[in-house]
């Protein structure tokens, strides 16, 4: 079954929305039901994090508005530019891994989606070089991938995610086989990268700290079938700041969005 | 990481140094005492050369030996880029299309496990002998070529592909962009089997052909001295085959090194 998918809403307001899923559900191959029913909408520009115990289909739901997975059923709707038909440029998607290619250089990584594209080399190049200035990478194009450490290949993952100038960032735990001190620097810089450009970002991730640092809504999801515990608002001064990591109103947040984890993980076994 | 690059290279220069010197030493070590046996048992030359008889028999009869060398290396040549070309070809194939794989893989694998030395007199008889020893060559070789170019496009990284399809690649684009370059260190690896294997491959149907033909390869002039007793000749045709063997590997073994040498572990430095 193929998603429903418009640029203009029936409904007024939707056209707001930079993502909508309604009661959709994953079950894979196997009858497994892995997410679901799920409704989740997110407005244009807002940072929301998917927070949810390992196998509760949060990155099944991200890969579901990717169109890299088909939901069993349910409709998704995507908001896209006005005549931005080119098949996944109004998405960008940061992997778990890098997800590089080794053999090429790091400014041809990152140019590989205009690559596709069929957009010309020399603006393909230009608008590489770009990217990776906005990550801090300029002085690396020329570098391969297995010559950058964990962080800096991040950066790079994120570069290329970035260089279409998509209107939806997809990130599915980016970040979790960083160090603490990289995660950290990362995470301010993804913040400060998100307020620059306007994106709207779905951010997947199973740390309940970095999930309130980062995002204006945190949706707290059930263990499998995946759906929606909690949804919670994330308010406080901005722009948020290294700061913000340690005040009570961090504290607070994290232990009210702890709670709200706890049921997910009853009934499992403590691992 | 130049800097680093340098001091890592010290000690394992020394190391590098070794691995070349001693395997020399001990082919030193093993020709005089070869020369030593054959001179104080007074061993007869139809029985057991020296050294240096073969190795004046090599210069004595060069314009022979290199003939059929040409002849012996044009037809391994000719085998491995059968081989090359239809194993990778194959293997695209089969990745494009499961029906095919399924239809035609069983079939590979017979030609790969009958030994072809009992294939070649029957391929003596429909094929011309030039074309014969040529085909022995590819069935030998093509093997290899085809399961590790097989592997290499089914290596291919989840995440990447979904990638690819995710700025919506066509099949060509993902091919060329993708799956060659992600299974490129898998080729290599088989090319460099069937380089050796295109030299088995045409010494045995050289052999199978006997002197019924007219060719004149290295393997026809081991069986014909053989038959002449011209021991020291088997000998020195033996070392030149040994050689072309070396050099196929070594040439090889040097491509991969240089096309994988920025990327893939097999060709980094244990420093980096």
């Amino acid at each position: 079954m193929s998603p429903v998918k418009t640029s203009s809403g029936v409904e007024t307001g939707l056209t707001a929305l930079a993502v909508s899923l309604r009661g959709v559900t994953k079950v894979y191959d196997n009858g497994v039901m892995a997410l679901g029913p799920l409704d989740l909408a997110v407005r244009k520009g807002e940072f929301i994090s998917l927070l949810g115990p390992s196998g509760c289909g949060k990155s099944t739901a991200l890969r579901i508005i990717a169109e890299l997975s088909a939901p069993s059923s349910g409709i998704v709707r995507v908001a896209r530019h006005e005549g931005n038909v080119q098949p996944g440029h109004g998405i960008g998607f940061v992997f778990q891994e890098p997800t590089l290619m080794p053999w090429t250089s790091v400014r041809e990584n990152v140019r590989l989606p205009l690559k596709l594209a069929g957009t010309p080399k020399a603006e393909a190049r230009a608008r590489a070089d770009e990217a990776l200035a906005s990550v801090g990478l300029a002085d690396f194009a020329d570098a391969f991938p297995r010559e950058l450490s964990g962080g800096m290949k991040m950066r790079v993952s994120l570069a290329r995610a970035l260089v279409t100038d998509p209107d939806i960032l997809l990130m599915d735990e980016p970040f979790a086989a960083l160090d603490e001190i990289t995660r950290f620097r990362l995470n301010n810089d993804l913040l400060a990268l998100w307020r620059a450009l306007g994106k709207t970002v779905i951010f997947v991730t199973h740390s309940v700290f970095e999930s309130v640092y980062l995002s204006q809504r945190v949706v707290v999801m059930t263990a499998r079938p995946g759906r929606i515990q909690a949804d919670i608002r994330i308010e406080t001064v901005e722009p948020r700041a290294e700061e913000f990591r340690t005040s009570a109103a961090y504290s607070d947040y994290c232990r009210r969005v702890s709670a709200a984890l706890a049921p997910s993980y009853s009934g499992q076994s403590t691992l | 990481m130049n800097a680093q690059a340098t001091v890592a290279a010290k000690p394992s220069g020394t190391q590098r140094a070794l691995r070349f010197v001693l395997p020399v030493i001990v082919f030193a070590a093993g020709l005089l005492a070869w020369e030593l046996v054959v001179r104080i048992k007074d061993i007869p030359p139809y029985v057991l050369p020296a050294p240096s008889v073969i190795f004046l028999t090599l210069i004595k009869d060069w314009v022979v030996l290199s003939q059929s060398l040409a002849t012996t290396l044009l037809t391994t040549l000719e085998g491995f880029a059968a081989a090359s070309i239809g194993g990778i070809a194959l293997a695209l194939l089969f990745n494009q299309s499961k029906w095919v794989e399924y239809s035609l893989f069983p079939y590979a694998i017979v030609l790969q496990v009958t030994p072809v030395i009992a294939i070649a007199p029957l391929l003596l008889i429909y094929l011309e002998q030039q074309t014969a020893v040529v085909v022995c060559a590819f069935i030998v070789a093509f093997f290899p070529v085809l399961s590790n170019t097989t592997l290499g496009l089914n290596s291919v990284d989840r995440n990447l592909a979904g990638l690819f399809q995710l700025y919506g690649a066509s099949p060509p684009q993902t091919l060329r962009f993708l799956k060659l370059p992600a299974a490129l260190p898998y080729i290599l690896g088989g090319l460099r089997i069937a380089g050796g294997l295109s030299l088995i491959g045409a010494v045995v149907a050289e052999i199978a052909a006997g002197t019924a033909g007219a060719g004149s390869g290295l393997a026809y002039r081991i069986a014909e001295s053989g038959y002449r007793l011209n021991i020291p000749r088997m000998f020195a045709a033996l070392l030149l085959l040994s050689l072309a063997g070396i050099v196929i590997y070594g040439v090889l073994a040097l491509v991969s090194h240089l096309v994988l040498r920025r990327w893939h572990e097999s060709a980094l430095g244990k420093e980096s």
